[in-house]
């Protein structure tokens, strides 16, 4: 395991990120199910990105100059819920409809459904050439704001994110910033066993980008990093190292909670004591 | 037909800064004048479809209008979840410009050939389908995609391909244009073959057959009340198309008579290619031709309608 794994292992989680993986259990216990290690495993990396980062208006979602962030890996929405959810973007009631017919929040998250949403995403692989196409835009009206991408590790077997990784290269686009929430495990086992990624940073450098490597449950950390004023012309890659499931012992490191299609109310009380614990 | 779309691109682009071009690896030299004019607002990107229908909706989220340009094929099978998900389902106006549609890449084989290109996109929601005759009428439909909202597919023949259409005309999405008018038989076509129906409705005419030929320009949404205005009067349709059976003008026609509650409805068939994939090289005229989709054929049918009992001339 590299040093920033066993950072990310080792870091304790504040009451911030305890609160905020509590709101995505609301969300886990109204809809029954949900994609748990994915989007725990991402809390700190929204967290530095909406609290630290980003230049926003809650109050209005769709504020011209805002920054752009888009999360390419759908499926850990519930990490953005939970923000956007304490940010005011919409009421923390719609959590317990996670999933339901009438809800706003589904299982994967929907622009122009969800406020705060710039993008649908769900089917890999789109959202770092849609995170492009927005930085190509800011360029031709001659505007400031960034654009943030937060991609899965098992997102990377796409092929499409590399034809995108080339172009925002050719392009010199330095206000488009990558995530990858490196948490070292896909849907079925480890990352390294169904299709490793090493030498990821190596890759990403070698199409381009300018790489940065960060525990990626440190905050402070992922803070500096993210809200840096780009030095190079060229786009930024952070390989934030994760664990997936982080703050539930049960789940961390475990595939098995890459997804869960049934959750219990006692689950929940078992998820809620384990935050409690941490 | 292909160098007034991009000619008329080029044009949008004078008019309204929201246009920009996306190209996928095209050939040296093209746009260049709008490379020249607007070097910011184009993009001659690499081989990578799935990445520039997903750029393209980058870019038309923030309010700008893409023209998307390479191979039919390619721009719908190879990137079709791009399609699905970052264009239809945000419903954004991202406008792909498919050259070769049909067989006009017949001698590069299989691989090239846009047989199921209307199937792919009549069944996206949101998506709009189109196929313009020639030249003038393609000026016409870019000059209005400019505000249509959605996604639009516009199909491009082979470029010098008969002019059939008045230089001077509005395109209406959805509402097909009467070509020809009167006749108890009517042929029903898209595209380029809509030119090739026109010639059959001549040498009809000289066996003393008036035939009707209505040409769907857009073939998704169509406009119900148009159409069933339009085919008004036809006993019998024959429907014309360089497509696969499946999904394209044939079942556009079956679905609307289908799903009507018009009361009589004219007898119809269908001239396509098929549905199989096409195997020899030639030309896209042989290939039409060995589905008998020729002027001669086609006349030949209307006139064998025209004397046979089932249709009452």
């Amino acid at each position: 395991m590299s040093s920033l794994a066993q950072q990310a292992q080792s870091t304790r989680l504040d009451d911030r990120s305890l609160y905020l993986r509590n709101l995505i259990v609301d969300a886990l216990e109204g809809g029954e199910r949900g994609h748990v290690g994915s989007s725990f495993s991402l809390v700190e990396i929204v967290r530095a990105l909406y609290d630290n980062v980003l230049n926003k208006q809650s109050d209005d979602p769709v504020w011209s100059q805002r920054d752009r962030f888009i999360l390419s890996k759908g499926h850990g929405c519930l990490a953005q819920y939970a923000m956007l959810a304490d940010l005011g973007y919409f009421n923390k009631k719609e959590l317990k409809s996670f999933c339901r017919f009438d809800g706003i929040l589904g299982g994967h998250p929907e622009r122009g459904v969800v406020p705060g949403v710039e993008a649908s995403t769900g089917a890999l692989g789109h959202g770092l050439a849609i995170g492009v196409g927005m930085s190509l835009a800011a360029r031709i009206a001659d505007c400031n704001w960034r654009v943030y991408v937060v991609l899965g590790d098992g997102e990377l077997d796409e092929g499409s994110v590399w034809e995108s990784a080339l172009a925002a290269s050719q392009h010199k686009l330095a206000s488009l910033t990558a995530i990858v929430d490196y948490n070292k495990l896909q849907s079925y086992g480890a990352v390294s066993d169904v299709l490793n990624l090493e030498p990821l940073a190596d890759k990403w450098r070698s199409f381009g980008w300018e790489i940065f490597e960060v525990n990626g449950h440190d905050v402070a950390g992922l803070t500096s990093l993210l809200g840096a004023t780009p030095t190079q012309e060229s786009p930024r890659v952070l390989i934030a190292h994760t664990i997936k499931g982080k703050g539930l012992p049960m789940a961390e490191g475990q595939a098995t909670w890459h997804h869960k299609a049934k959750i219990t109310a006692d689950d929940v009380k078992l998820l809620r004591q384990a935050l409690a614990n941490a | 037909m292909r160098k007034q779309v991009l000619k008329s691109i080029t044009e949008l682009a004078v008019r309204d800064e929201r246009v920009v071009f996306i190209g996928s690896d095209l050939s040296p030299g093209v746009m260049s004048d709008f490379r020249e004019r607007f070097p910011d607002r184009l993009f001659m990107e690499g081989v990578s479809e799935q990445h520039i229908i997903g750029m393209a909706a980058g870019l038309a989220m923030e309010g700008f209008i893409p023209y998307v340009n390479t191979i039919a094929t390619f721009l719908t099978r190879r990137c079709y979840e791009q399609i699905a998900m970052d264009v239809c389902l945000h419903n954004l106006p991202v406008r792909l410009v498919a050259n070769g549609g049909g067989m006009v890449y017949a001698p590069l084989g299989p691989t090239h050939e846009a047989i199921d290109d209307f199937a792919l996109m009549r069944a996206l929601p949101n998506m709009t389908v189109t196929a313009p005759v020639d030249a003038n009428e393609m000026a016409a439909l870019v000059n209005a995609s400019l505000e249509y909202p959605g996604p639009i597919y516009i199909r491009l023949g082979k470029g010098g391909d008969p002019i059939v259409t008045p230089e001077i005309q509005q395109f209406q999405f959805g509402v097909p244009t009467i070509l020809r008018q009167e006749g108890q038989i009517g042929l029903v076509s898209t595209g380029i073959v809509s030119a090739i129906a026109l010639r059959a409705a001549d040498i009809a005419a000289e066996s003393g057959v008036s035939v009707k030929v209505i040409h769907l320009p857009t073939i998704k949404p169509i406009d119900t009340e148009s159409f069933f205005s339009a085919i008004l009067g036809c006993e019998h349709l024959i429907v014309v198309d360089e497509h696969l059976s499946v999904g394209g003008l044939a079942s556009v026609v079956a679905e609307l008579l289908t799903y009507s509650i018009f009361s009589v409805r004219p007898k119809s068939c269908s001239v396509n290619l098929g549905q199989d994939f096409l195997h020899n090289y030639g030309s896209q005229a042989e290939h039409l031709a060995s589905k008998g989709i020729t002027d001669i054929v086609l006349a030949k049918q209307c006139v064998n309608l025209a004397t046979s009992e089932m249709v009452r001339i």
